[in-house]
């Protein structure tokens, strides 16, 4: 646990070599989309932060779970970790998504589904931080936190359902969609590649930063041990 | 143990288990929902302060949008502020029921009783149900009155139950949790509003369209919605309302 | 009636209770003795079913805890250092309530025979949150014994009673222990305890350091008995 593990070095490596080609193939190797023009790159990391986002909330509300059955403390640490990671990357796809609506949409923002369903678990992973540091006792705040994620990750499909059945503008380029959603196009191989390969370099990015956050926690409470054992 | 130590006010266990189980679990609720109910119909301390509150939410949306009677009338503006003033006055109320159980260590005294802590729950949840739908009952005439609009529609009515069962299901067990925390008085709308968004949504969109007389095929999936929300969140609060009061 | 082996008690990376060894027999009635934060009422609240054990064995009255926590219910009364009671109902009520909770028999012949035992039937309809502290104190003890568990446990329940109601708590206690129930009681006032109970233990940092029986130690010595058992520590 002290030294770092070796497979968690060649991760952050891999990763930080996986960033780099990701960002050429989105600029130079992806063609120029036809009627979007350049904006449209932006659409490969907006959609690959949406999905590291996700997994955040589903880790939070998976390790929610395996806390309340074990009652480990690990599990504690993990879905913070899980939390504080979505939250970034969240917030990260909510302001890539801005930038290519401004001259697609003609707005920065309007309240289609997905744009809700993003805020919506913006604001739950706000709360979910709120709800922490109001608890003193660990214990508890362990019981809270896993018993908000679950809630929360419930809620958040059925809100995205239920903003779904409003009519969306959003286009849904994976998965047949609404083809007059403003916005939407054909993905070439070319640019289904570079899709692919950011969905792939976020997962790592995802993977690198868990684990680092989760040995942070981890030696953070080790200290705390230690500060606890010189006090007696 | 000696008979003489056996005590003599307790029931002895009768009947099947089962049945008395279930008899035991309806004893608790019940006594929960009676305590709550006869603590609040003396003071009225809570439902006076619920309906005051959506009184002036009333007074404020007629200033702050500065409707003119036409658009006053309008089935999304209509079912757009009564669902907020809900909300907002069962926020209140939810609130104010858990710190009662908390001020003078009561929870623990709850938790100490031979029950089954969802019978608590729902005890719990019932009695914010009822003192919710008072409100609620009491706010649509002052409503028609104050626009002139007919808000006396059973699909309305089926909505507000709806909506408000949802609501009142994962408010309960938030507010449970918001008042254990230091920062109590802020907590609960913070946790409470992002979760609950979906059963405002469907139900502000159902209200709409009894209201505007819509067509059963629009409303359906809406109900549907509001349905299944109560279900899951029902469900939900009492798998996980253990953790939250345990320690 | 209880046994306690190996007890700890973790509050997050806290230990509170460090292997906790305790037993008490039926009609025993036993003085917590120890400083402030050595553990006392978070080793209370787990007897209590309150709070979960970290590790450990729990066991009242032949029930396991946590997992037959219901069973051991039945058989707890509690006085804790709140008076778990609602400020908007009056004393009736509140016994009412809690009654109806235990599914006590008789219930109102039994919450006026309750209320009489701790003097409050005169001011039985007034709300509780008028009451006194110490009114409260009395209102909560009669709470407790409303079912007439077989174990009852007091976290220092003489605080902010006066002399009459600690007169009253007394008689409460040595009536409770007379017919054959089992009371763990923590207290600072080892005078009071001298009286009350039947075995003394010291808790220190989470462990119990040292007991005693009342046959086994003079009256006097208890305070150098205490002192002592706390050096140990
Ligand atoms: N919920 C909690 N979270 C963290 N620490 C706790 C918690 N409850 C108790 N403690 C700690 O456990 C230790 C023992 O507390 P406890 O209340 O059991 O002491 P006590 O013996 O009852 O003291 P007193 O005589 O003052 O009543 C203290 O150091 C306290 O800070
Ligand atoms: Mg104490």
């Amino acid at each position: 646990m002290d030294s770092k593990p070796r497979l968690l070095t060649i991760i952050d490596i891999v990763t930080v070599v996986l960033l780099l080609i990701a960002t050429y193939m989105v600029f130079f190797y992806a063609p120029q989309e036809a009627v979007m023009g350049d904006v449209q790159r932006v659409f490969y990391f907006h959609v690959a932060a949406g999905w590291v986002g996700m997994l955040g909330f589903i880790g939070a509300a998976v390790a929610g779970i395996i806390y309340l059955i074990k009652k480990d403390r690990k599990w504690d640490i993990v879905g913070l970790a899980a939390v504080e990671i979505g939250i970034v990357f969240i917030f990260i796809n909510i302001v890539t998504g801005s930038i290519w609506a401004r001259p697609i949409w003609n707005t920065w923002w309007t309240w289609d589904p997905r744009l809700t369903t993003a805020t919506v678990m913006l604001l739950i992973y706000f709360a979910y931080l709120m709800l922490r540091q109001g608890i003193e006792d660990p214990d508890r705040r362990a019981r809270f936190a896993a018993v908000y994620a679950i809630v929360g990750s419930l809620s958040v499909p059925l809100t995205y359902f239920s903003a779904r059945i409003f009519r969306t503008i959003h286009p849904i380029v994976i998965g047949s969609g609404d083809p007059n959603a403003t916005g939407s196009f054909d993905m070439t191989p070319m640019m289904l590649q570079t899709f692919m390969f950011g969905l792939l370099t976020f997962t790592f990015i995802f993977i690198d930063l868990f684990w680092h956050r989760i040995r942070l926690g981890r030696k953070a409470d080790q200290i705390e041990q230690l500060r606890l054992k010189t006090m007696e | 143990m000696t008979i003489e130590s056996e005590s003599s006010y307790l029931p002895e266990e009768q009947g099947t288990p089962a049945a008395s189980k279930v008899a035991g679990f309806l004893r608790a609720m019940g006594a929960v929902v009676w305590k709550d109910l006869s603590a609040e119909l003396r003071s009225r301390e809570l439902l006076s302060a619920m309906l005051i509150f959506a009184l002036l939410v009333i007074l404020i949306f007629n200033f702050a949008l500065d409707l003119d009677p036409a658009t006053r009338r309008e089935p999304t503006i209509t079912a757009g502020v009564l669902w907020v003033i809900f909300v907002f006055a069962g926020t209140l109320g939810l609130n104010r029921s858990m710190a009662i159980e908390k001020d003078r260590g009561c929870l623990d005294g709850l938790l100490l009783a031979p029950v089954d802590r969802s019978a608590i729950y729902f005890g719990k949840a019932l009695g914010n149900l009822v003192f919710m739908l008072m409100v609620e009952f009491i706010v649509l005439p002052i409503y028609s009155l104050l626009y002139n609009v007919n808000l006396f529609n059973p699909g309305l009515l089926l909505v507000i139950l709806l909506g408000s069962i949802g609501y009142v299901a994962v408010g309960t067990l938030l507010a449970t949790m918001a008042v254990q925390a230091r920062t109590r008085d802020i907590l609960l709308p913070i946790l409470l509003f992002p979760v609950v968004l979906p059963v405002i949504l469907a139900a502000v969109k159902a209200s709409t369209g009894f209201l505007d007389g819509s067509e059963m095929d629009v409303i359906r999936p809406w109900i549907n919605l509001l349905i299944a929300y109560d279900i899951i969140f029902s469900a939900v609060a009492f798998m996980v309302f253990d953790y939250v009061v345990e320690e | 009636m209880i046994k306690v082996r190996k007890l700890v008690k973790r509050f997050g990376l806290k230990t509170v209770l460090r292997g906790m060894d305790f037993h008490a027999d039926q009609g025993e009635f036993v003085a917590l003795l120890g400083p402030n934060g050595a553990g006392k009422t978070t080793f209370l609240r787990i007897l209590a079913s309150l709070s979960r054990p970290s590790m450990g064995r729990v066991n009242i009255a032949g029930y396991r805890l946590p997992d037959q926590a219901s069973a051991v219910r039945r058989r707890l009364g509690v006085v804790s250092h709140q008076p778990l009671l609602y400020g908007d109902l009056t004393a009736e009520e509140n016994l009412r309530f809690y009654g109806r909770m235990y599914g006590v028999r008789d219930l109102q012949s039994r919450v006026a025979e309750v209320l009489e035992l701790v003097g409050l039937t005169p001011r039985r309809r007034d709300l509780v949150r008028t009451y006194s502290r110490g009114m409260q104190q009395r209102l909560a003890i009669g709470r407790a014994v409303l079912h007439d568990p077989d174990v009852m446990l007091f976290d220092e329940p003489h605080t902010g009673l006066d002399q009459d109601a600690s007169a009253m708590l007394d008689t409460v206690l040595r009536e409770v222990a007379a017919r054959g129930r089992t009371v763990v009681m923590t207290s600072h006032d080892l005078a009071r305890a001298a009286d009350l109970a039947s075995r003394f233990d010291v808790i220190s940092r989470g462990v119990i350091t040292a007991s005693v029986k009342r046959d086994e130690i003079e009256p006097n010595n208890l305070l150098a008995f205490y002192r002592q058992a706390l050096q140990v520590a």
